[in-house]
């Protein structure tokens, strides 16, 4: 082993050895002064009954026959009193005080990485994957599946089961057959042969996609721009002209016009375009460094965020947020 | 001593950016918030709406930039609220209807007289992004047949009479990224000429700008931009200036100005050390 | 059959979409059209969750480096489809009690939810805050005022930070004239946005609506085949 992995080697032990006493410290000391990571909560009762018709509407006296279930409230830590504990109107919710404590563990996890890679990062990150892509599956099948596919091929079904409120008055509607199968070519894709069949539901994709795109485009980005960036270069006001504003509306039209010039390749950037272009890359340059500061801000707003989790959710040294 | 800076190990750099944020977060450090004219812009396209006017909230993001836009995001439905707007809710993102979820949670918690339907009301995820959005400017229904409760839009008294989002007075779009504002811009405001006002992260605020003011009415860009709209709410409704969650994003003020600080301290003392080695040299 | 009807459908879609745009007898077909692309959008889902197991079921079974971490993930796919598909502790709709499939998969306490604001949440907020530490690094070794761009770059960069926070204000307070109060970082931000950066995106705006429009019209003129593989 050479000195300066050694070195790095010592160093991280060190990190890490920092890092424990003080995430003990700190978690000792919530511990011993708060309810730490611990969700309390109130029963609900919720109770349905069904008149004549058959028809359902909430009760608050229930018999019999009717349809029952309780859920459960948060209740917030800045009315989770002694009092309110011994009163027994508030209960530990275990899976929440559970989740609560994964949620930290997790968050620390992914910080770990900071200090190098690391087999709890790796295991968070694999969560994060197969967590994410279970999700939207389920919700593409319930919100989007179900009603938009499964509810035109099989109404009454999709209506008793999932959708009541679902007019099915229309009946099955064949066409969206073929939507069906070309979802279903489209998972040929995941086969070792024919995958060829997949092009096709593909080749829909990409032409909508090219319809949408150029129309959006067109209409936005291209002639709408050029329109705003079309504007009056001497100003007046009720004083008569205007410096500043139209020093600005100059500059405005100059940053527009050197920036695509810097753009346009198509000619060498020499002489009178050379220069038109230098000044556009000023400008492009002006806005990188705000686009910088901009998103700096973003990350850090990210940071103290999660922050505000640990030390006020779980920790409780600061308000729940 | 320009020898330990050049070669400083990047972890310290982290440890120094952890504690910027992490001491004002701790300290609860606040700053006063100066309005700026483009906030006052998103404030008013809201505020000079007339009372029952329908607008139409697209929460396109997710969790990942939650402690970026969620403040903007439920500022947006405390101030939509209080003025009695109608409020349609939906998500273009796969992540963000619980995103939702939290705004509808604040106003059954905050202003139980409104009544889900009748003043507010949510519509669910569905996919193709962009296309959603047109198809929605021309046939709503041939994409929410139902409210994500399940019930018919002709039974929900504030949708049984719109054909299309065309019949909204205002969008308002909280964005993540695509599909989001630009799309929005894009496929609604731009050929329709629905006014359109935007809330999104640092990191798309400066695309915005030249969308401003005929295809886009304002834009919130970031924590900033939410610190100074919870600001103009704030001066106009005590009530909600009273409330300590309507002032998350001014909370999350206290460790911009830190982090901010720090930012540019290294960016000096980097350049100190470039300039200094450049001398001796050494770079 | 294999690169020919694709192609046709490609131009055939794409065309339908941009004359129901400007014709109002043919607006029946685009919104068809798009109500299609819509549904066949989940089956995109679902094809990227089928290739994420097919990829760490390859991983598991040759057993290579790191193949833990692949049953893991199947694990969290798997357990999270259960969960979400069978709406596990969902409760049925409250306007429909007596459907039990009815309820809301989200619905705060069931299993779904669980997943989302245990780990999903966390997990995914967390790592895009570890940008934060990134970005620091960065300025710290990477931003050098080495020429004319990049100090203009780095100036930018300095005074929107500053004017972005209440130091922006602070600093100048008290002591600039009510003349010079344009001078103020929060001022001086306002009008980098307004002006430069306006101008600088604007131009970045139209070059790549340029851009878009040409491979848009090269697609549906059959001219860009890439999307069709090689075979």
């Amino acid at each position: 082993m050479d000195k300066s992995s050694e070195a790095s080697k010592n160093s991280n032990t060190l990190i890490w050895g920092i890092i424990f006493i003080i995430g003990a410290i700190m978690l000792v000391w919530s511990m011993s002064t708060s309810r730490t990571g611990q969700v309390w909560v109130t029963p609900e009762q919720h109770a349905f009954t069904a008149d004549a018709d058959g028809k359902y509407s909430a009760t608050d006296t229930p018999s019999s026959g009717d349809i029952e279930w309780v859920t459960y409230n948060v209740v917030p830590d800045s009315e989770l009193t002694q009092e309110v504990i011994d009163s027994g109107s508030v209960t530990l919710s275990w899976s929440r005080t559970i989740g609560l404590w994964l949620a930290a563990i997790f968050t620390l996890f992914i910080l770990s990485f900071l200090v190098g890679d690391n087999p709890a990062y790796k295991f968070a990150e694999a969560l994060v994957v197969g967590t994410s892509a279970g999700y939207v599956m389920v919700i593409g099948i319930w919100d989007v599946f179900v009603p938009l596919l499964l509810g035109k091929l099989a109404p009454g079904f999709v209506q008793t089961a999932f959708l009541p409120g679902m007019d099915v008055s229309a009946g099955t509607q064949f066409l969206y057959i073929i939507p069906a199968i070309l979802i279903i070519m489209l998972l040929f894709q995941l086969m070792p042969s024919g995958g060829w069949i997949s092009r096709w539901p593909i080749a829909f994709f990409i032409g909508i996609t090219a319809g949408y795109r150029m129309i959006g485009y067109v209409e936005a980005d291209l002639v709408a721009q050029i329109k705003a960036g079309i504007v009056p270069l001497w100003v007046t006001g009720e004083n008569g002209f205007a410096f500043w504003a139209s020093f600005n509306a100059v500059l405005l039209t100059v940053a527009t016009l050197s920036a695509m010039i810097y753009f346009f390749f198509s000619v060498e950037h020499k002489g009178f375009i050379g220069k038109t272009a230098r000044i556009g890359i000023w400008f492009l340059m002006i806005t990188f460094g705000a686009s910088f500061g901009y998103t700096v801000m973003g990350r850090i707003a990210l940071l103290a965020a999660r922050l505000e989790f640990l030390f006020g959710d779980w920790l409780h040294f600061i308000p729940s947020s | 001593m320009l020898k330990i800076l050049q070669n400083i190990d990047r972890r310290w750099v982290f440890l120094s950016m952890l504690l910027a944020v992490a001491i004002p977060v701790l300290a609860k450090t606040v700053f006063p918030v100066n309005i700026s004219p483009q906030t006052m812009m998103v404030f008013n396209a809201i505020e000079d709406l007339p009372e029952g006017s329908r607008i139409l909230l697209s929460y396109d993001f997710d969790p990942a930039s939650q402690g970026e836009l969620l403040p903007m995001a439920q500022a947006f439905t405390r101030h939509c609220s209080i003025k009695g707007h109608k409020q349609y809710y939906m998500a273009l993102w796969p992540l963000g209807p619980p995103m939702v979820d939290l705004s509808i949670d604040t106003i059954e918690s905050e202003y139980p007289n409104l009544v889900y339907g009748e003043d507010y009301m949510k519509f669910d995820y569905k996919t193709g992004g962009e296309a959603v959005i047109r198809m929605i400017t021309q046939d709503l229904r041939g994409m929410f047949e139902l409210d994500s409760k399940g019930v018919s839009l002709d039974e929900i008294p504030m949708t049984k009479n719109i054909k299309n989002i065309q019949d909204m007075d205002l969008i308002i779009n909280v964005s993540a990224g695509d599909p989001g504002t630009k799309q929005w811009v894009q496929f609604a405001a731009t050929p329709f000429g629905i006014t359109t006002v935007s809330g999104c992260t640092g990191v798309q605020a400066p695309q915005m700008y030249p969308y401003i003011p005929e295809q886009l009415a304002g834009v919130l860009g970031a924590i900033k931009a939410a610190a100074e709209y919870e600001a103009a709410i704030d001066e106009v409704y005590p009530s909600i200036a009273s409330n300590p969650k309507a002032q998350e994003a001014k909370r999350r003020m206290g460790p911009q100005l830190v982090a901010h600080s720090l930012m540019i301290g290294l960016i000096i003392l980097g350049n100190i050390i470039f300039f200094v080695s450049r001398k001796r040299g050494l770079a | 059959m294999k690169r020919t009807v694709p192609l046709i459908i490609a131009i055939i879609a794409g065309f339908v979409l941009l004359i129901a745009n400007f014709i109002p007898y043919a607006e029946g077909w685009g919104l068809k059209a798009q109500e299609w692309f819509n549904i066949l959008a989940v089956g995109a889902m679902i094809l990227g969750g089928g290739n994420l197991v097919k990829l760490h079921l390859i991983k598991i079974s040759g057993q290579r480096k790191g193949w833990g971490y692949s049953a893991v993930t199947i694990g969290c796919f798997v357990g999270t489809l259960i969960f979400g598909l069978f709406k596990i502790g969902v409760h049925p709709n409250e306007i429909y009690p007596n459907v039990g499939w009815s309820g809301y998969y989200l619905e705060g306490g069931s299993g779904l939810w669980w997943i989302y604001q245990h780990m999903i949440v966390p997990l995914t907020s967390m790592m895009f805050a570890m940008l934060a530490f990134y970005v620091a690094t960065a300025a710290f070794r990477a931003f050098r005022a080495k020429n004319t761009e990049a100090t203009l770059l780095l100036v930018t960069a300095g005074v929107v930070l500053l004017g972005q926070t209440y130091a922006g204000v602070w600093l100048f307070e008290g002591w600039l004239p009510e003349s010079m109060q344009w001078l103020r970082f929060d001022h001086l931000t306002e009008w980098v946005m307004n002006i430069p950066n306006t101008g600088g995106t604007r131009a970045i705006t139209i070059g790549i609506a340029l851009g878009v429009v040409a491979t848009s019209l090269r697609i549906l003129l059959g001219v860009d085949r890439s999307y069709l593989g090689q075979d």
